[in-house]
């Protein structure tokens, strides 16, 4: 017998370099669909949360103290209720009432603010919404949605109060069903 | 006669004033050119639905709104530009090339240009014929049986 030593051909494999480059454009992908499956999971904010600030632009005529832009940091010392609304949002009609009530028993007292978030709606028929309802405490639009996005809303209506020092301290999904509801949030948060 | 002259002079004026006023009217937009903006931009509220087919009330003001946009002269970017500004960017059927945004644009055709990289190789392989396996050497054989070591010799020594 020959000795025939036939070596098998060399394989090609990738290269090194590019092996790199696609495991971590890899590793990118299942790092940026993680954070955004994490974000899209976390919830409303909770009770406990401190909330950051934002600055809002209020509707013509719904101004606070005649001041057009509202910032939730020159709100501290007061405690602040923020009412997600929209005008094409029946459920919101079932509050509206209570809210203007609630609104008119606290708003001599300065401890309450009550700031009402117009959620992705048309200024004619917000406008209309208020008028129809009589609501007279600060309303404005929720422009790009940015308020809304911070409280991580789910839809309407919401209320979130927020404390004196800026954390949150009670979350109300969907209507108020009476006023002696929203009283029996707000007086033990003013003691 | 001047004063007739006078007199005709005014009232053609006034003709042709009304007339110019009537021509510089804008006829309402038809519900096509809403559509063809609309189309463009989803419904804030209900999900992945475009605005041109959505059937809740909200919508519809959302197309009247277009409509006035559009009697009033705005283009198309400022529309699409005042709701973005209004409800947010996810508003866009499009999303705009920005910021990470781009990789809705680049990854689709590179995953699937990568994906046709290692079809291309791996039919490379099954088409290429194996390589041919090495003779056995001497030391690679396996040990004979010693059984039939013995009967090949008695076969040789028979003849």
């Amino acid at each position: 017998m020959t000795d025939s030593a036939i070596t098998a051909p060399r394989r090609r494999g990738v290269p090194l370099w590019t092996q790199i480059i696609i495991w971590a454009i890899l590793v990118g992908l299942l790092v940026l669909v993680a954070v955004t499956l994490n974000r899209s999971q976390q919830g409303t904010v909770q009770p406990g949360d401190k909330i950051n600030d934002f600055n809002m632009t209020m509707f013509t005529g719904y101004e606070l103290n005649g001041a057009s832009q509202v910032n939730l940091s020159g709100l501290h010392g007061k405690l602040v209720m923020i009412n997600f609304w929209a005008s094409w949002c029946k459920p919101c009609e079932q509050e509206a009432a209570d809210l203007r009530t609630a609104w008119d028993y606290y708003k001599d007292s300065g401890k309450v603010v009550f700031i009402g978030v117009d959620y992705v709606d048309t200024e004619p028929e917000a406008r209309a919404y208020l008028q129809k309802f009589d609501i007279t405490y600060p309303n404005g639009p929720d422009l790009g949605t940015k308020v809304s996005q911070l409280f991580r809303i789910r839809g309407v209506p919401e209320s979130y109060f927020v404390d004196q020092s800026g954390v949150l301290r009670h979350v109300q999904i969907g209507p108020f069903t009476t006023m002696d509801e929203i009283r029996a949030i707000i007086d033990p948060l003013l003691q | 006669m001047k004063k007739l002259l006078a007199i005709s002079v005014f009232v053609l004026s006034f003709a042709v004033l009304r007339t110019s006023d009537a021509s510089a009217q804008k006829p309402t937009p038809s519900d096509d050119e809403v559509n063809r903006i609309a189309h463009q931009l989803y419904c804030p509220v209900c999900e992945n639905t475009p605005l041109d087919v959505c059937p809740t009330e909200a919508c519809r003001q959302w197309r009247d709104l277009i409509r006035q946009q559009l009697s009033q002269g705005w283009t198309e970017d400022r529309i699409k530009q005042y709701f973005v500004d209004q409800y947010g960017v996810r508003v866009l059927a499009e999303p705009p090339r920005t910021g990470l945004n781009w990789l809705m644009y680049v990854l689709p055709p590179l995953l699937i240009l990568a994906g046709a990289f290692i079809l291309f190789r791996a039919m490379q392989t099954w088409i290429k014929p194996p390589a041919a396996s090495p003779n056995p050497t001497p030391d690679t054989e396996a040990p004979r049986d010693h059984y039939i070591a013995s009967l090949e010799e008695e076969l040789k020594r028979r003849g």
